[in-house]
């Protein structure tokens, strides 16, 4: 069992503050769903947490059990077990899927894993993902297709098995057949080893992956927690009723800060 | 993104042995050194007399004006004739021990018994050692050294030699015709195709001896060959010179692929000129790799001269500190059909200059021509820079030429996802370059590319900022 906690936590990006004081704590077996209008910080969270050097921490701090997530690097932060699924992946071009994976792998143990394992592994998660068995040797993410892009995030995380996962819209731009297959493979990791914050805008995704808990974020604060219950609240009505339930004016669309 | 990309200044192969010559000439160049250096060969006389004509045109020419700096090149400076054997032997063992140490420490047996047809090493201007399998001997293929190849084939050296690189084309390409030793001759005959690549390794050893080799490549009808040339040289505080001549000629329906990595240490002069003349349906390859020395101005050409005829050239250069790489290619398409392709990429880190300079000419009469320029430049850190310099001239519409080329640095985003899964800043920069220089790795032989792959990591290796 382990657990990550985040007290008051203030992150700024360009001298903008955009989180003011986040308080949340995730189990693992737990999965919280991250949901709230855009451009209020539900990415800046989760790419904070894994340490993008855009974002700068002013006030607060990240723990994993008793280690003191913000003195680490990013490669560290990997590997004591954090896991950033991201919401538009980077292209490497001339550095194959496999080569990548390989090396990730390596990093998070002590000794090379052989590369027949590697290979085992691999073939066997491309399956269950139902990936074209070619997109494990083309260059890193280049000319995948967005739902490419997100089923080869999950292939990632299924063979790096991180405590934690920070998972950013995975589910957007996905049919319904490639929903069921990333959903089935969140599912899959569920265990009590394995916990999750999750940002989707649909309800449709956590149908499938059905959260412990449920926060909405505005304004660079958590304003409301709860159960699955938030989740259809929403999908029914939207936001608006923040606004009058809890006297909050919504900021709209100040822009998406990953782009 | 502002993060420097760490340097390690050590030269892995720096290592250099105690001295093991037996002759050389005096310091700096002069009609009596000629003199002595055509003595000691033994040679024929027209071979002198040519010798005598490119000292006098290098003598008589100015230096270039324009890539390098070259001013401050002393030619007095250098000892242009060492010759460190007194017999090439084909057996391992009679090499001289301390020879043979230096080519174990670079681990060239292994290579060779492994993967390659023939091996030619060059230790200062003789060759020392010469092995060839028993199979391409017997398919009537000629694998020499130069100076060899002049005593034992003078009809074929004769026909060939100067006339694709002239001594008259330019100051080094006239240096090396009054100086040249060593470098490998072949000849690959009518309809014979080589599986295995030829190789050769080239050392230089001695402080401030200018080496200057002479490879002349004569593929005919329909013969294939892969000729692959490896380069390491020792650190000496005095700069040492490498004006080298690649003469090859590639007949009809002929293929040529001609593969380098050349990895001079940070205080070589590395001017050279390689040159391929392609008749029809012939292709030609330069597999170019500049990863050391302090100055390299070298464009590998083709000059299309048949119908059909192809020519393509594939390099990298990675200049570092201290370093100025002025590279690039030349494609000059004379006949009708004829394509290229050039394919740069480029790194500069830690202060170094990288220039891409090409040279693409279509004739007049070369029609239904097409060629295709690609330069990228990867820039590590805000104190390297880079110039792309091409010349495209289309002289009929009937054919014509792409040109693309980017400049870009490492990005941050790139670094945060390979990092966000586990890997260094170090790794994860490494696999960036890597995937690179990919499209020029993937055309070396497999032992090839594991060395590079090795060099390249090693320069990238130690602390980052």
């Amino acid at each position: 069992m382990s657990t990550l906690k985040i007290t008051d936590l203030h992150v700024s990006v360009e001298n903008k503050m955009i989180l003011k004081g986040i308080n949340l704590e995730v189990k693992t077996s737990e999965i919280h769903a991250l949901m709230g209008p855009n451009g209020n910080g539900k990415s800046t969270l989760l790419s904070a947490i894994m340490g993008h050097p855009k974002y700068k921490i002013e006030k607060g701090s990240i723990y994993l059990d008793d280690i003191n997530i913000l003195d680490l690097s990013v490669d560290e932060r990997s590997k004591a077990g954090l896991f950033l699924g991201m919401q538009y992946p980077t292209e490497v071009s001339g550095v194959t899927n496999a080569d990548f994976l390989r090396a990730a792998m390596n990093a998070h143990s002590d000794k090379p894993i052989s590369l027949f394992k590697f290979i085992k592994q691999l073939d066997s998660e491309v399956e269950k993902l139902k990936m074209k068995p070619d997109l494990a040797h083309r260059y890193l993410n280049e000319g995948f297709s967005g739902g490419e892009k997100k089923r080869n995030e999950m292939l990632h995380m299924n063979l790096l098995k991180p405590k934690f996962a920070l998972l950013d819209e995975i589910d957007s731009g996905l049919d319904v057949d490639a929903l069921q297959i990333v959903s089935d493979a969140i599912n899959e990791m569920r265990s009590d080893k394995f916990g999750a914050i999750i940002v989707s805008h649909y309800e449709r995704l956590f149908d499938l992956v059905k959260p412990t808990h449920v926060h909405i974020l505005v304004d660079g604060k958590i304003v409301k927690s709860g159960g699955y219950e938030l989740v259809k609240k929403i999908d029914n009505e939207g936001y608006d009723w923040i606004r009058e339930e809890l006297h909050i004016d919504l900021k709209e669309e100040v822009g998406n800060y990953d782009k | 993104m502002n993060k420097d990309i760490p340097v390690n200044d050590e030269y892995e192969y720096g290592f250099y042995d105690e001295n093991v010559d037996v002759f050389k000439t005096e310091k700096g160049i002069n009609e009596n050194v000629i003199r002595e250096i055509s003595k000691q060969k033994k040679e024929p006389e027209w071979m002198l007399e040519f010798r005598l004509k490119a000292y006098h045109h290098f003598i008589n020419t100015p230096m270039p004006t324009w890539g390098a700096d070259l001013s401050d090149i002393n030619f007095d400076d250098f000892t242009y004739y060492i010759k460190s054997t007194k017999e090439q032997t084909s057996d391992w063992q009679e090499v001289d021990t301390t020879i043979k140490d230096t080519f174990d420490k670079l681990g060239l047996l292994e290579a060779e018994k492994e993967h390659l047809g023939g091996i030619s090493t060059q230790y200062e201007s003789e060759v020392v050692y010469h092995n060839m399998l028993k199979e391409v001997v017997e398919k009537g293929v000629i694998f020499l050294d130069t100076d060899s190849a002049l005593r034992e084939h003078p009809e074929l050296f004769k026909k060939f030699f100067n006339t694709v690189v002239s001594y008259t084309d330019n100051k080094f390409a006239a240096l090396n015709g009054a100086v040249w030793s060593g470098g490998s001759f072949i000849y690959v005959p009518k309809g014979v195709k080589l599986d295995k690549p030829l190789q050769s390794y080239f050392r230089i050893n001695s402080e401030e001896m200018g080496q200057f080799e002479r490879t002349l490549i004569i593929v005919d009808e329909g013969a294939d060959v892969h000729y692959v040339e490896g380069c390491t040289a020792p650190v000496h505080s005095k700069d040492s010179l490498h004006a080298a001549v690649v003469e090859i000629i590639v007949l009809d329906g002929g293929r040529c692929r001609y593969s380098t990595v050349q990895n001079w240490s940070n205080n070589i002069l590395n001017l050279v000129t390689k040159r391929a003349l392609v008749k029809a349906h012939g292709s030609m390859e330069w597999i170019d790799g500049n990863i050391g020395s302090n100055i390299t101005m070298k464009y590998p050409a083709c000059i299309l001269a048949g119908e059909y005829a192809k020519g393509t050239t594939i390099s990298i250069a990675v200049a570092s500190k201290n370093m100025y790489l002025d590279a690039g290619s030349k494609m000059i398409h004379l006949a009708n059909n004829t394509s290229s392709n050039i394919v740069s990429k480029s790194i500069a880190r830690n202060g170094g200059k990288v220039n891409y300079r090409g040279l693409v000419s279509i004739g007049e009469k070369a029609f239904n021509s097409k060629a295709k320029v690609e330069c990228d430049t990867l820039i590590l850190d805000d104190i390297s820079t880079s110039d792309t310099i091409p010349n495209n001239i289309v002289k009929n519409n009937k054919s014509y030429i792409e040109h693309e080329a980017t400049v870009s640095k490492v990005s941050e985003e790139q670094l945060f996802y390979l990092e966000s899964r586990g890997l260094t800043t170090e790794q994860a920069t490494e696999m960036i370059i890597m995937g690179f220089i990919e499209p020029f790795t993937r055309e070396l032989p497999m032992e090839y590319a594991v060395e590079l792959n090795q060099l390249i990591k090693m320069e990238m290796e130690g602390a980052i900022g």
